[in-house]
């Protein structure tokens, strides 16, 4: 369980995010959508602590996320982030992209690892690429195995910032198919996106973040059907 | 027809000349080369203001000719009375000399490693350690390497000033070779073909490097 109790987060004089509220249950699918600077992907770095928070806290299965104390290496391997740019790392085989954090940071063996990154791999469709190197891959192709590369780690929770934003109209299908994948296999996930017809489609629940606040969250049916929310309504009006 | 008084023994003089510039550049290099990754490394995690002394000095050691730098160098452990040998004092103010270019080549490739790949690799559970050792290291070697060719090419030349302590690298052998057979284009043409022959192979070295790594990328 995520549990997020009034989270407060500033850059300089910019407050981002005032005082957000917000519990993600185990298997729960949430969609994050909102306009742009409304806070929603600086909360996405605040949960697996990329980025501190001012006030209030963040708890991953009970763990205090920006505690001193808190293993944060240990807690990342929990929680897999995917962004919006790929960031393959491009001097690596798409396999040693997979092995690396397995082999270095759980200190699997060489075997173990790579039969785990070929499972995932063709779990995303990419197992006849193991042997290129990322430059070689399509901008989707590279976003699935930005995937396979945090589902390596055996996460319990999967964040998804804006994965299809940097993707040319016609991959934004491949990737999305795998997240529905994700979806269905009851990964608890938290994905800020905005294609709205995907959101509706695999949500439990829907937040609608506005100027740096939640301001409103519900089942797809009623954000998408019937926004209470004024803010909520204009947004919506305005990507449909 | 073409005739010269220079002999066997000249050149094995020359020869010997000559590796004790490769001598003086390879310690340099390598220990230029390791106090620049350390001090890059420094320049990047304490940032601009905390590493300004550092910088300060380094920025001496870009600035102030050489030979001035090794003259100087040669007095003050004199008057200090390290008693170095000269080429102890040549290898310790090349070595510096080369530290203060690669930390700046050092920190630029750094910088240059994009930010979201490295956080990439945090959020994947890698440790700053990991990070560095697992993803900057290989990125940044990449790009510090046509720098860092250069650099090494310049001090191979450059290590001809350590003549002024005494020493006899090739270059100053040349020079006595020179004033003996009263012959300097032929012997300075020598000397430069030698200096190309050890110079060739680390040009070759890095375009062998070059086009290695770059199909990955």
């Amino acid at each position: 369980m995520i549990e997020i109790e009034n989270v407060r987060k500033s850059f300089g004089p910019l407050e981002v995010l005032k005082g957000i509220d917000l519990t993600v249950e185990k298997g729960e699918v949430l969609t994050v959508i909102g306009g742009s600077g409304s806070g929603k992907s600086t909360l996405l770095t605040c949960i697996n602590g990329l980025e501190p928070i001012d006030t209030g806290r963040i708890l991953v299965d009970g763990t205090h996320v920006h505690a001193k104390s808190t293993d944060i290496n240990k807690l990342r391997c929990k929680i897999g982030i995917v962004f919006q740019q790929f960031n393959a790392f491009p001097h690596l085989t798409v396999l040693e992209n997979v092995t690396l954090a397995p082999r270095k940071v759980k200190k699997m063996g060489r075997a173990e690892a790579e039969e785990i990154a070929i499972k995932q791999l063709n779990h995303v469709g990419l197992g006849e690429k193991r042997d290129v190197y990322p430059s070689r891959l399509s901008g989707g192709q590279q976003q699935r195995m930005a995937i396979a590369r945090a589902l390596a780690m055996s996460p319990d929770y999967m964040l998804f910032d804006e994965v299809t934003s940097a993707l040319d109209p016609q991959l934004v299908g491949e990737v999305l198919d795998t997240l529905k994948m994700l979806a269905d296999d009851g990964m608890t996930m938290i994905l800020v996106t905005h294609e709205m017809s995907f959101a509706r489609d695999v949500s439990d629940r829907v937040a609608f973040f506005h100027k740096g606040v939640m301001a409103e969250i519900g089942p797809p049916e009623q954000i998408f059907g019937d926004p209470q929310n004024e803010e909520t309504r204009q947004f919506l009006s305005n990507v449909r | 027809m073409f005739d010269t008084a220079l002999t066997t023994s000249d050149l094995m003089f020359l020869a010997k000349g000559a590796g004790m510039t490769l001598a003086i550049t390879g310690v340099s290099v390598a220990v230029g080369t390791l106090l620049g990754i350390i001090f890059g490394v420094i320049r990047v995690q304490i940032g601009p203001i905390w590493s300004a002394p550092l910088t300060f000095i380094l920025d001496i050691f870009r600035s102030v000719p050489l030979l001035i730098q090794l003259v100087l160098g040669n007095a003050f452990q004199a008057i200090v009375q390290f008693g170095w040998e000269p080429f102890t004092t040549s290898c310790v103010i090349l070595s510096l000399y080369t530290a203060a270019y690669c930390t700046e080549i050092v920190r630029g490739a750094i910088d240059a490693v994009p930010p979201t790949t490295r956080r990439a690799a945090r959020s994947l559970g890698l440790n700053w350690t990991q990070d560095m050792g697992y993803i900057v290291a290989p990125l940044a070697a990449r790009i510090a390497l046509p720098s860092w060719i250069g650099l090494t090419l310049g001090v191979l030349k450059d290590s001809s000033l350590v003549l002024w302590l005494g020493m006899i690298e090739l270059l100053r052998a040349s020079q006595i070779l020179i004033t003996r057979l009263q012959e300097p284009l032929f012997i300075l043409m020598i000397c430069g073909l030698i200096y190309f022959v050890l110079s060739f192979p680390i040009a070759r070295l890095g375009g062998y490097l070059e086009k290695r790594w770059s199909p990955n990328d």
